[in-house]
């Protein structure tokens, strides 16, 4: 890891956070085996994705339009997959791997490297 | 200047908080503490303090209140005891994790089952391991100082970590005593302002509490509060120095009861010290030297000062108000042999069970304890490391 973690006599008295919304900077999303893929071209902007995704990882612009998936956080559940009223769906799941151009073996000892 | 009062441990706790006057108090009654937050909802109906009094469900939702409004930068108090001590052992860990200085009074009582309402340490040496600073008192008076005191150690800010001041239930919760009540400002002028580190609701800087620490901060964070825990040592002290000159009744780390030349010592904790006081003086006026260490501080355990405070033994008895549940004695037996392993002293070290779920110790069982600490100095020989107090049975 490139930041430098705090020592012991260093940290906040009582993990207290000073700078609010830093998750934002933890990534989650290595935990994913399946994506979701959007596609714009049938997605309707109904938002429903918005709305039932767990890790607020729909990402979506100033006009309040659904513009793509913040990989860093998306878990992979599928949720948003799920809902998704369009026909045919605007939103996909498929292996991590598949996306990243690499087997699962691959992937795995990508991960686990870390 | 105070005033001689006649009345009970819960209502020198209930009068200590009147006077401190905290910005919450969140209770749920239970035996034998609840007299405490019955009489601070009437003092409040009365218009004499004007303390949040938040009525919860459960001593979790107590202690969960507590916490949430210590984080918001209250001060706050709580009382509670055994069972629902235990319903808040989850939440003890987030006070104390959050460094919140919640301060509490424990009427201490033994744990179900059987089913007993009665004073023992069950409750309060269940919980000794959450991080909380842990002060034992012997009567309805020092039920009263250690709790004023006990804001003024848990809020240093080299501290910042929840304390709680316990008494004997039912011994001391519900006898009547006479003891000293200070005048109201004094109090108030002892304690001072409570000024919170990092208050919720200051919205010009923006905090947040109780986040997650994955595996790569936990660890940093617990040792930062252990500091924190341990710091309470010399501010307990200090706390004690400014109390005496304050009110004239000073309190150090223990209590030393004619022990410094003391061949036969008693090392107790609570109510039974007292009991332990009038016996030392007869035997003493028999010529024997007999002596008591007193336990005040419990968490952090001060493990030097005690050990120094024993070398002049030549056999010790430790008394447990709790069963040992399967450990070779009793928490405070543990924790002194485990002190004087580093000492120069070999004095043999027994260890007794007394006074479970309310059962008497009278002189007469006190008396057994320092027979049976000369024999093993006559004779050399420990027969039973590990004894009952009135007991129906012979125990091992
Ligand atoms: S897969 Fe789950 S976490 Fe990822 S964007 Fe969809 S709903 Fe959110
Ligand atoms: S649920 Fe499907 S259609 Fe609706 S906004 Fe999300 S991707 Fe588009």
């Amino acid at each position: 890891m490139a930041e430098k973690l705090l020592k012991w006599d260093e940290v906040l008295i009582g993990a207290a956070i000073k700078d609010p919304g830093n998750s934002k900077s933890y990534e989650t999303g290595s935990w994913r085996v399946e994506r979701p893929v959007w596609n714009p071209d049938t997605c309707i902007q109904c938002m429903f994705c918005w709305v039932y995704c767990p890790d607020s990882s729909i990402l979506v612009d100033e006009n309040g339009k659904m513009v793509g998936i913040d990989y860093d956080h998306c878990k992979g559940c599928g949720i948003c997959v799920e809902q998704c009223p369009s026909k045919p769906k605007s939103l996909q799941m498929i292996l991590e791997a598949q996306a990243k151009g690499k087997t699962e073996e691959e992937l795995r000892k990508e991960v686990f490297s870390k | 200047m105070g005033k001689k009062v006649a009345l009970t441990g819960n209502e020198a706790a209930a009068h200590a908080m009147r006077q401190i006057n905290p910005d919450v108090i969140a209770a749920f009654p239970i035996t034998p503490s609840t007299p405490i937050p019955q009489a601070v909802a009437q003092f409040i109906a009365d218009g004499e303090m004007d303390t949040e009094l938040v009525t919860v469900e459960s001593e979790h939702s107590a202690m969960s209140a507590c916490i949430g409004a210590a984080a918001a930068g209250a001060r706050v108090m709580t009382a509670t005891s055994a069972n629902g001590y235990a319903l808040m052992w989850e939440m003890l860990y987030i006070a104390s994790g959050m460094r919140l200085p919640i301060v509490m009074a424990v009427a201490a009582r033994a744990l179900s089952a059987p089913l007993n309402i009665h004073g023992d340490h069950s409750d309060i040496m269940g919980g000794r391991d959450t991080g909380w600073i842990q002060l034992i008192s012997e009567n309805s008076q020092e039920a009263y100082d250690n709790l004023i005191q006990a804001i003024k150690i848990a809020e240093n800010k080299d501290v910042m970590t929840p304390a709680l001041a316990a008494f004997d239930g039912f011994n001391i919760s519900h006898a009547i005593e006479i003891w000293e009540m200070e005048d109201d400002a004094a109090v108030k002028e002892f304690i001072g302002d409570y000024e919170p580190l990092f208050p919720l609701l200051n919205t010009d800087e923006p905090i947040t509490h109780g986040a997650w620490a994955p595996p790569d901060w936990y660890f940093e964070h617990k040792m930062s509060q252990l500091k924190g825990l341990l710091n309470a040592k010399d501010v307990v002290e200090k706390v004690g120095k400014e109390f005496g000159e304050a009110f004239g009744r000073e309190y150090g780390l223990y209590e030393a009861y004619k022990l410094d030349d003391a061949d036969f010592v008693i090392v107790a904790a609570g109510s039974v010290c007292g009991t332990t006081k009038d016996v030392v003086d007869s035997l003493r006026d028999n010529g024997i030297k007999a002596g008591l260490l007193k336990i005040r501080l419990f968490r952090p355990f001060p493990f030097k000062e005690i050990a120094d405070a024993l070398q002049s033994a030549k056999a010790i008895a430790i008394l447990d108000r709790v069963s040992p549940a399967g450990a070779q004695g009793g928490p405070l037996f543990s924790e002194i042999r485990s002190a004087l392993y580093d000492t120069p002293t070999r004095a043999p070290i027994i260890n007794y069970t007394y006074g479970l779920g309310g059962r008497d110790t009278q002189p007469k069982h006190i008396n057994s304890v320092y027979e049976t600490l000369k024999k093993i100095v006559e004779t050399g020989k420990v027969e039973k490391q590990f004894d009952c107090l009135n007991l129906r049975g012979a125990w091992g």
